[in-house]
């Protein structure tokens, strides 16, 4: 489900629309790094639900009588979540490849765009990670994360920001998916990705830091009861 | 097997409260090693005991000790050496039972091939080779709960928690699990288990304490617990079966033809038979209500905090169901 789904997403984005949105054909070397990273959400999607299943359900507790560190969860739903998202960005890209995509990219501009990835990543799985903590059941931690899935699409990810509604466009030129879209594609080109690297960076990094935050302070509270 | 004079499970004085629910309060009890039950129905405290004992939560107030150590600043010494199988399966639905339990057996550190080995034994112990393949989703509740004790003697532990072992399973199952907790004992482990079923209690525990609206009743075997109600008495019923008296005789001859003779002088219709106390009369006079739940819900048998309010109802309604 974690491949598929970004499979099918791209076939409707450059077979369905792809058309309409470019006419010369070119939408695909636009549309990739977009994928990927809508697929991220949906990949750390299942983190929350995992989480959440493990907190309401006599997991945490069997692990909290054992002599292992019960943040263990947590570590895990996330490990698994960036080698599942990586997997599934590899394949993406391949199956990229193979209706015509031709990036650009030299070794270090792959070692860059995996990097970036990675910790868009573990960015997303740590705030759906955190939502899996916060939600009363599995069901409430997917609900939550709604929201987040709905943010590559006001983002520079399927079309052009200037294209947007001025209120919009606000929004998606300084929201974080952006400038990780941006880095990503400028890679891929063979291009220097310049300042949009450095805001991506900052972005992912306080993301991250944030949620860990929230959940040192949440992660005992909840297990405590 | 060592016995050791010092108890394994010590409880002085120990109080806990959610909010203004009081749910233990000034509970002592002291239990060497063995196989203990803890009875009580549904609200009683039960869980809260085990969550406690297991280091899960803290007491308010009172003393607690396992193994000689306190969960509440010492569970880092105390985890190692204990297990508990909790009222909820805590086992993975998307793997299989060998998956599940060579990851628990390599989160406790074991080796992969040492975790396989252990999980292959204990998948023939707990009878479930056949199925060892299948995702757990695809299980009855009879065998996540085998899988889940078997989990939990991965590491063999000292002591063993069962917070309601058995609770929703059919006949075979609980057959099952029963087994093993007698093997267990015999190995030596000290089994706490709590149950709502006095047939449970009956079966596997050497002393059984009954646990009602969070404070220790009565404590003894199961023998000792009847001896409670009294000797044996005579039941004397009319024609349409309602029970009119009750002799108390001390189950001799002697004394069962004085009584016979006594109810056939006021009606020679009625009708008599000899009743020995079980462990529901006993638990009956102890707690004046039943015992075994009026309304059996598995789901919300799990959390005594919020059957709280259901308790009162299900102690007047016992009550009235008790008193003809």
């Amino acid at each position: 489900m974690a491949v598929i789904l970004p499979l099918m997403l791209m076939l409707i984005f450059v077979y369905v629309f792809g058309g309409a949105i470019s006419p010369s054909g070119a939408y695909l070397d636009y549309v990739v790094p977009g994928i990927v990273l809508t697929a991220a959400g949906f990949g750390a999607g299942s983190t929350a639900v995992g989480v959440s299943r493990d907190m309401t359900t006599g997991t945490i507790n069997r692990l909290r009588t054992m002599p292992v560190p019960s943040a263990t969860v947590l570590v895990g739903h996330t490990v698994a979540s960036l080698g599942r998202n990586l997997l599934a960005t590899v394949v993406v890209l391949l199956a990229a490849v193979v209706i015509g995509y031709r990036p650009s990219a030299g070794v270090l501009g792959w070692l860059g765009v995996f990097a970036l990835l990675g910790l868009y990543i573990l960015a997303i799985t740590s705030v759906f990670a955190m939502l899996g903590l916060v939600a009363r059941s599995p069901e409430a931690a997917t609900g939550y994360g709604f929201g987040l899935l709905f943010l590559p699409y006001a983002s520079s990810a399927f079309v052009p920001v200037e294209t947007m509604p001025g209120w919009l466009r606000g929004f998606a030129e300084h929201q974080p998916i952006t400038p990780v879209i941006e880095s990503s594609r400028a890679l891929l080109m063979g291009q220097s990705p310049g300042s949009d690297a450095v805001v991506a960076v900052l972005w992912c990094v306080g993301i991250i830091a944030v949620a860990a935050a929230l959940t040192a302070y949440v992660f005992p509270r909840r297990v405590a009861r | 097997m060592t016995y050791t004079k010092s108890p394994v499970i010590e409880l002085e004085a120990v109080g806990k409260r959610y909010g203004d629910a009081h749910v233990l309060r000034e509970l002592d009890l002291r239990l060497p090693a063995g196989v203990h039950a803890l009875l009580g129905p549904n609200g009683a405290g039960k869980t809260t005991i085990v969550n406690i004992l297991t280091t899960l939560i803290r007491h308010d107030s009172g003393t607690v000790r396992v193994l000689g150590l306190d969960p509440a600043t010492e569970a880092h010494a105390i985890r190692p050496r204990i297990s508990v199988t909790g009222q909820f399966a805590a086992v993975d639905e998307v793997l299989t039972s060998h998956e599940n339990l060579v990851m628990m057996g390599r989160l406790l550190g074991l080796s992969a091939r040492a975790a396989r080995a252990r999980a292959q034994e204990l998948l023939a112990r707990f009878d479930l080779e056949e199925a060892g393949g299948r995702p757990v989703s695809t299980y009855s509740g009879g065998m996540k709960r085998r899988l889940d004790l078997a989990v939990s003697l991965i590491w063999p532990p000292e002591v063993l928690f069962l917070d309601e072992p058995t609770t929703g399973l059919d006949t075979r199952s609980r057959r099952v699990l029963w087994d093993q907790i007698r093997e267990l004992a015999r190995e030596g482990t000290t089994v706490f288990l709590t149950t709502q079923y006095l047939e449970e209690a009956d079966e596997l525990a050497e002393q059984i304490a009954v646990l009602d609206h969070g404070r220790i009743v009565a404590q003894g075997s199961a023998a000792h617990l009847k001896s409670l109600v009294g000797a044996e008495v005579l039941r004397v019923s009319n024609e349409s079966g309602d029970v009119v008296r009750e002799l108390p005789t001390d189950g001799s001859a002697g004394a069962l033809a004085r009584a016979s003779a006594e109810v056939a002088a006021t009606d020679p219709r009625l009708r008599v038979e000899l009743h020995r106390p079980t462990l529901d009369d006993a638990f009956l006079k102890l707690t004046g209500h039943a015992a075994t739940p009026e309304r059996d819900d598995e789901q919300g048998a799990g959390d005594d905090r919020d059957a709280t309010p259901a308790r009162e109802l299900s102690r007047e309604f016992n009550g009235t169901g008790a008193s003809r």
